[in-house]
């Protein structure tokens, strides 16, 4: 989309080093702006740093925070640290899939949920913690979970 | 404030002095609030309570003071709220969520204690004491801890850079680029003794020197805040505590390197202490403590922010330079070291976000206040970070030589009533597990190394008598085989052949033929074997630790093995694909629903009876228990 | 003399900053290596080359470790070959079990491995990781259930070929390697040289094996089958049949052909002949006038699919004439056209090559003029050599024989093409005589033919300055296009090679050839020409017969017709 170009040599523009060390703050600013990183922007950058798409790719790819398939509208990040795992983020995450029919780093088909686990968010002390689009929901049981989701279901109007 | 920094208070006038006792809070003329809006608070919903206070004040018409601070530690007692009232000490409360602010400080503002919530008083010079509140340095929590590092993380406010040099700050930095030679730091350094606090222990004198020794037309000195242990947050608290006394460490440190720049790498998931970490950098820059000839020293210095993607393995120094780089974050061969050849071929010194914390105080009280505490081989003090089957999840600061059986017992309180301490995971996926007959081991590198265990970044995982070592290594083991980066064959299939084998002990396979329990006992042995190869041959340290976990427990809990292997039973129940699964012949009314569902078709019987489960056939999935509307299913 | 080593008791000397690797294999001792290439940076992923050190807690990568003082190691004690031994069963564990359905059953490094260090049982089971194979390239066969994430091809394609398909992806158990957001090689920006294939250490990528298409063909009543095939062939088998690396083989091969069933077997160096007096006529022409760009040979396939991707603005540039192959493929199917004697019967154009990029080219539209393909099968020398061994024939036997009128040369200016430099060294030949009227003698070019990759030579033909240039391997060439571009070098003629060494280490070759078998295949080509009476393809009688009869001029209506294609742009992911 014409749109979606403009951004992007907005995001280049904002990174007139043609160095390989911009390479990661620049898929940031991409990952940040679209939720994901497009095909595009895969080109484009390689083109802009000089750089073979396939080291775009490569280097997005081993990375947590690059994803090549667009967020949900609710992105819901589940922590599985080792204090949130002795608490139950197992089962938790058995409920998500079960609710959302989905799996880690995948999205629901209607687009309302993306689910993404992450290991320790550092916040030991509420575990076991979740944050649905940055909201953070602390010492979640499964029944809770399950009214929190239907939470945001009803706000989304489905 | 910045002449005090250079100076110290003698040379200040009295107007000076009394605009500093006002930043270091010691006068105030208005209430004060703060409430721990770091990420352990905010994750309990610290930011509610905030607007909770400020609506609070706006309805009364009250002029208070709101700030923000950092944690004290207690972290599952967030959100923790402190009220300073004018002439009177401060007092700290725990987990107000919003709906408790009110009576909080109604209480308060009418010079009443409030019953609950307490937890204690700091002791201030001139400040009129609480009655019957205990302070905060008797209260065991506090009591057996030293917090030199962690002395003022919340207690002031991050985001005042005036508040952190009332309190002494930047002197040392002032004092350093002033007064000493590169190398003169490095020997100070040296000196104290001071050692990485990441987990390897390397003294961070003699990396420093092996930098500044080689010559080079730029090095860099970058701070490693790439925190992605499970159950550590020592690092996180720190930069969101204090995040001016990490900012001067690295200044610190860079000039003993004879470097200009410099990098912190924080994970990008730690979003609240990239905020503090880029407000404090503007600060600095804005009052010239950073950039060019800072303060006519002649110095230049630069700091800049890069966000880390997400990886584990860039916790490791040569990953973390390759992801500077905007490379793929695979480690790399040692030697040649960082030092010599690290970011863009350049000397560069990585270091951990305690180490640098530490160096503020041991360029202002000397190397010898640094060896006061502490053990001989491991002088000073360190952060652990509590969590796990404890009650109280928390980070505390204690010398060097303390025990855990101190640390777990006394200062966190111990296990649940009801249950008992079984071990302590110590130092997260790389770490071992450390049984009950080690708990008293006076903490320090070197002595744990002698008994084969190490303490990694400080994070103590504790387990009781329902946890199982088995299920909490496997834990271990797949997150490691997650964030292994690949390159190296014996790291990349060697944990992920241990996570396979560690599975197949804590959980029933389909087909019982599959796996006989003397297969399984082989691949323990397998296990011993392919840790040793992964010990010997892993190209960096998430390989060559990943064994870790298994061998400690191997060695400590050989038995909870065996009843896993051949047995089939986990004996803290905690593995659920090993439970038994029965169905109560009282509640069951036959409706079948179960026996559909069974996905290995292990549960018979005849409609309008009660249902019998074959145990033989049972692979503990718990589908049953999910879809009986009886609760007539349940686990032994 | 450097630094004293003590290895498994024996004293040698090593210099200093040198990997305990380098200094290993100068004395002849060797330690297993998969991730290790000649030439490239080191690595380290592999950890087989681990040798134990005195003194250093664990093992150390021997390829990666510079030597700073003394040391005493051990190469091959039982603490490093368990190693060596877990970390193979370790890869074996995460690998099909197929050998013996593989193409690489016989010549797989893996398998090597697995026997030197005696694993004789399946000691660490466990699941495998899901892939799935791509077939999509004519050329080039991915199998990623086979790869053993050594490295070797993202290094070989990023360094020497620049073209960076493939690289690693994801992390972990996840990791593979893989082209830009996976998607199948013919989508991708490969080139198809096939450089990959040549380097794998095991079936993860073979070429697209299609000999045995060959079978409903042969001997089949109403078809004709035709080969061609170059020098870099006859040089090359020698290696697989027991003979020395060297051997030119032609006239044995010529006898196995047609005992396999070939009807007819024609010499690519015709073609090779053809387009020499062509690309003469063309540079002559561009000589006339001021060009910043030399004419650039348009003979590699892997050359013109990396021109079409990288350099669009260069492409009106590029000789417009086919690749000698497709040109000799033209003539043929032209002359099987016009011979009474074919009437009612279908021809089978095969082609057998060093090359794999040819397997892509045959199936270009551009290369289907009239809606057919000119070539219709093309095979590897590999895959010669597997015919010769499934046919029994017993080489010894056969006596040498000549290849077919009227596409055989016995001009050996063709036969150069197979080298780099080669090609632009018989075009030269061609146009002095053209500017000059005299014959050039061939040892006036010999100072051509270093070894190395961008060779440059200045030449006066009559009245004109020529400025000729050859280069091999991407990279290079990449680095001399840049200069051009820059206006800091100027040539006239330039020749590209995508493989570097030219077409005798194309990726069809023998695998894994080292410097000197490569050495040894170009000398071959050489003494070729130096054995031969006739040094220029305009004094080749049959090319003189095909100018008078069919072509009438270099340029001509009718060369045009048969022999000039297009070029365009390639959009994909770069």
């Amino acid at each position: 989309m014409a749109d979606d170009s403009t951004r992007i040599e907005e995001i280049l523009g904002q990174f007139p080093q043609i160095k390989r060390n911009a390479l990661i703050p620049l898929l940031q600013a991409v990952q940040d702006e679209f939720g994901y990183i497009t095909e595009e922007a895969i080109s484009r950058i390689g083109a802009h740093l000089a750089l073979p798409t396939s080291k775009v790719y490569g280097l997005a790819t081993f990375y947590n925070q690059f994803s090549f398939s667009p967020r949900g509208y609710y992105h819901v990040v589940l922590c599985n640290g080792s204090s949130c795992h002795m608490r139950g983020a197992a089962e938790l995450l058995n409920e998500l899939s079960k609710l959302l029919e989905i799996r880690d780093g995948e999205t629901t088909r209607d687009g309302l949920f993306s689910l993404e686990v992450q290991s320790c968010m550092g916040a030991c002390g509420q575990s076991p913690v979740m944050s649905v689009n940055g909201e953070y929901h602390s010492g979640v049981s499964v029944k809770e979970l399950r009214e929190i989701i239907s939470l945001y279901r009803d706000e989304a109007g489905r | 404030m910045l002449k005090l920094a250079q100076h110290g208070s003698s040379e200040l006038n009295s107007e000076e002095i009394r605009q500093a006792e006002l930043y270091k809070k010691n006068l105030i003329s208005r209430p004060l609030v703060m409430i721990n809006t770091s990420t352990s608070g905010i994750v309990a919903g610290s930011m509610r309570t905030w607007k909770a206070v400020e609506r609070y004040a706006a309805d009364r018409s009250l002029k208070i003071d709101l700030a923000e601070t950092g944690s004290i530690g207690l972290s599952s007692e967030d959100p923790v709220l402190s009220v300073q009232l004018p002439g009177r000490t401060r007092i700290f409360f725990s987990r107000i969520t919003e709906e408790k602010v009110s009576s909080i400080l109604d209480d308060l503002f009418h010079q009443v204690v409030p019953d609950q919530h307490v937890i204690g008083q700091s002791a201030q010079e001139g400040q009129e004491a609480w009655k019957n509140v205990p302070f905060l340095d008797q209260i065991p929590f506090f009591a057996l801890q030293e917090r030199r590092v962690l002395k003022s993380c919340g207690i002031i406010d991050p985001f005042s850079i005036e508040e952190y040099i009332a309190g002494g700050g930047y002197a040392a930095f002032l004092h350093t680029i002033r007064s000493y030679t590169f190398s003169e730091v490095c020997q100070l350094v040296s000196e104290s003794g001071l050692r990485g606090r990441s987990g390897g222990g390397f003294p961070a004198g003699e990396k420093w020197k092996a930098a500044y020794e080689t010559p080079s037309d730029q090095k860099f000195l970058v701070c490693n805040a790439e925190e992605s242990d499970p159950g550590a947050f020592m690092d996180r608290t720190l930069m969101e505590g204090n995040p001016f006394q990490l900012l001067e460490g690295i200044a610190i440190a860079a000039y003993a390197i004879g470097s200009n720049r410099a990098y912190i790498y924080i994970r990008s998931e730690y979003n609240e202490s990239i905020r503090r970490i880029r407000s404090a950098i503007l600060k600095l820059r804005e009052i010239g403590l950073l950039g060019d000839n800072i303060l006519d020293s002649g110095y230049n210095l630069q700091i800049s922010l890069r966000k880390g993607p997400g990886a584990f393995v860039c916790g490791e120094e040569t990953a973390l330079i390759a992801s500077l780089e905007g490379r793929r974050g695979m480690p790399s061969s040692k030697p040649p070291y960082p030092s010599t050849s690290g970011y863009q071929g350049r000397p560069t010194v990585v270091n951990n976000v305690e180490t640098l914390s530490n160096l503020p105080g041991i360029i202002q009280n000397g190397p010898n206040w640094f060896r006061e505490t502490g053990t001989a081989d491991s002088p000073g003090t360190k952060i652990f970070s509590i969590s796990g089957r404890v009650p109280l999840t928390g980070l505390v600061e204690v010398p060097m030589g303390t025990s855990f059986d101190t640390i777990v017992n006394k200062i966190i309180g111990g296990v649940r009533k009801g249950r008992k301490l079984k071990a302590l995971h110590v130092g997260g996926p790389s770490g071992c597990m450390v049984p009950l007959e080690h708990m008293d081991i006076p903490v320090s590198y070197e002595n744990l190394k002698e008994k084969g265990l190490l303490m990694g970044s400080g994070g103590l995982l504790v387990l009781d008598d329902r946890t199982c070592t088995v299920n909490t290594v496997r834990y271990f083991m797949e997150y490691l085989h997650k964030q292994s980066c690949g390159k190296c064959i014996p790291c990349r299939e060697g944990t992920r052949r241990m996570a396979e084998i560690l599975g197949d002990i804590t959980r029933k396979p389909a087909e019982e033929e599959e796996q006989s329990g003397l297969e399984r006992f082989r691949g323990v042995m397998q296990m011993e074997t392919l840790a040793e190869v992964m010990r010997d041959t892993s190209l960096c340290g998430l390989g060559q630790n990943a064994p870790n976990p298994v061998i400690s427990t191997l060695k400590y809990f050989r038995n909870e093995y065996e009843e896993h292997i051949f047995d089939r039973h986990c004996p803290s129940n905690s593995c659920t694909g090993l439970r038994s699964w029965f169905i109560d012949v009282d509640l069951c009314t036959g409706c079948s629903i179960c026996a559909k569902r069974c996905p290995s078709e292990a549960i018979i019987g005849t409609a309008r009876h009660p249902y019998f489960i074959v145990q033989e056939k049972c692979i503990a999935c718990g589908i049953c228990y999910e879809v009986c509307k009886f609760s007539a299913v349940y686990f032994k | 003399m450097g630094i004293p080593l003590n290895v498994n008791g024996r004293n040698i000397g090593a210099e200093k900053g040198e990997t305990i690797l380098s200094a290993l294999n100068r004395h002849g001792m060797h330690v297993p290596t998969i991730c290790s290439m000649k030439g490239l940076s080191p690595s380290g992923a592999c950890r087989m080359c681990v040798v134990e050190v005195e003194g250093r807690e664990n093992l150390v990568p021997s390829c990666s470790f510079p030597i700073e003082g003394p040391m005493k190691i051990r190469t091959h004690s039982p603490r490093v070959l368990r190693a060596r031994k877990t970390n193979v069963e370790l890869l074996l564990s995460n690998h099909p079990d197929d050998c013996l359905y593989c193409e690489r059953n016989g010549s797989c490094e893996l398998q090597s491995l697995a026997e030197d260090l005696n694993i004789r049982e399946r000691r660490i089971p466990g699941k495998k990781s899901p892939h799935k194979i791509d077939k999509s390239s004519p050329a080039i066969v991915r199998d990623p259930a086979k790869c053993i994430l050594c490295g070797r091809c993202v290094r070989i394609c990023e360094e020497i070929m620049h073209t960076s398909t493939l690289d690693f992806a994801h992390r972990g158990k996840e990791l593979k390697i893989s082209t830009t957001l996976e998607k199948p090689l013919d989508s991708s920006n490969c080139t198809s040289c096939g450089q990959c294939l040549a380097c794998c250490p095991t079936g993860a990528l073979i070429e697209n094996v299609q000999f045995p298409e060959l079978e409903a063909h042969i001997n089949a009543p109403g078809k004709l089958v035709a080969v061609q095939y170059s020098p870099a062939v006859a040089v090359s088998v020698a290696e697989l049949l027991g003979y020395r690396s060297g051997t030119d083989m032609s006239g044995i091969i010529n006898a196995v052909l047609r005992r396999y069933g070939f009807n007819k077997v024609f010499e690519t160096s015709f073609g090779s002949d053809i387009l020499i007096m062509e690309q003469a006529g063309i540079l002559e022409e561009r000589l006339k006038a001021d060009h910043k760009f030399p004419l650039i040979t348009s003979s590699c396939p892997a050359w013109i699919t990396y021109a079409e991707q990288y350099y669009p603005g260069l492409l009106a540039h590029i000789s417009p004439l086919r690749s000698p192959q497709q040109l000799a493929g033209s003539l043929i199917r032209d002359w099987f056209q016009k011979s009474a004697g074919h009437r009612g019967t279908e021809l089978l154009s095969v082609l057998i090559t060093s090359c794999v990029a040819a397997k892509t080219e045959a199936r270009k539209a551009e290369m289907h003029p009239a809606g057919h393909p000119v070539i219709d099968l093309v095979l590897t020398t590999r895959e010669l050599v597997r015919m010769i061994k499934l046919s029994g024939l017993d080489l010894e036997r056969l006596e040498p024989e000549l290849p077919d009128a009227p596409f055989y040369s016995t001009s050996s200016a063709g036969k150069l093409a197979s080298v780099a430099g080669g090609e632009a060294e018989a075009t030269i030949r061609t146009i002095y005589a053209a500017l000059s009227g005299k014959e050039m003698p061939p040892a006036r070019l010999h100072r051509f033919r270093i070894n190395k990759s961008f060779r440059e030579m200045h030449v006066k033909a009559g009245n004109t300055d020529i400025r000729m240039g050859t280069v091999s391997g991407l990279s290079n060439a990449v680095e001399i296009i840049e200069e051009i571009r820059a206006g800091r070098r100027k040539l006239d003629l330039l020749e590209i090679m995508a493989c570097p060494d030219g077409c005798v280490n194309g990726g069809g070759q023998p695998l894994r050839a080292d410097d000197k078998t490569i050495r040894a295949r170009t000398k071959a080509v050489y003494d070729m020409d130096n054995a031969s009476k006739v040094h220029a393809a305009h004094n080749c009688r049959h090319i003189r017969e095909i100018y008078s009869d069919l072509l009438k001029e270099p340029g001509g209506q009718q060369s045009r017709e048969m022999f000039y294609t297009g070029y365009s742009k390639r959009e994909v992911l770069l």
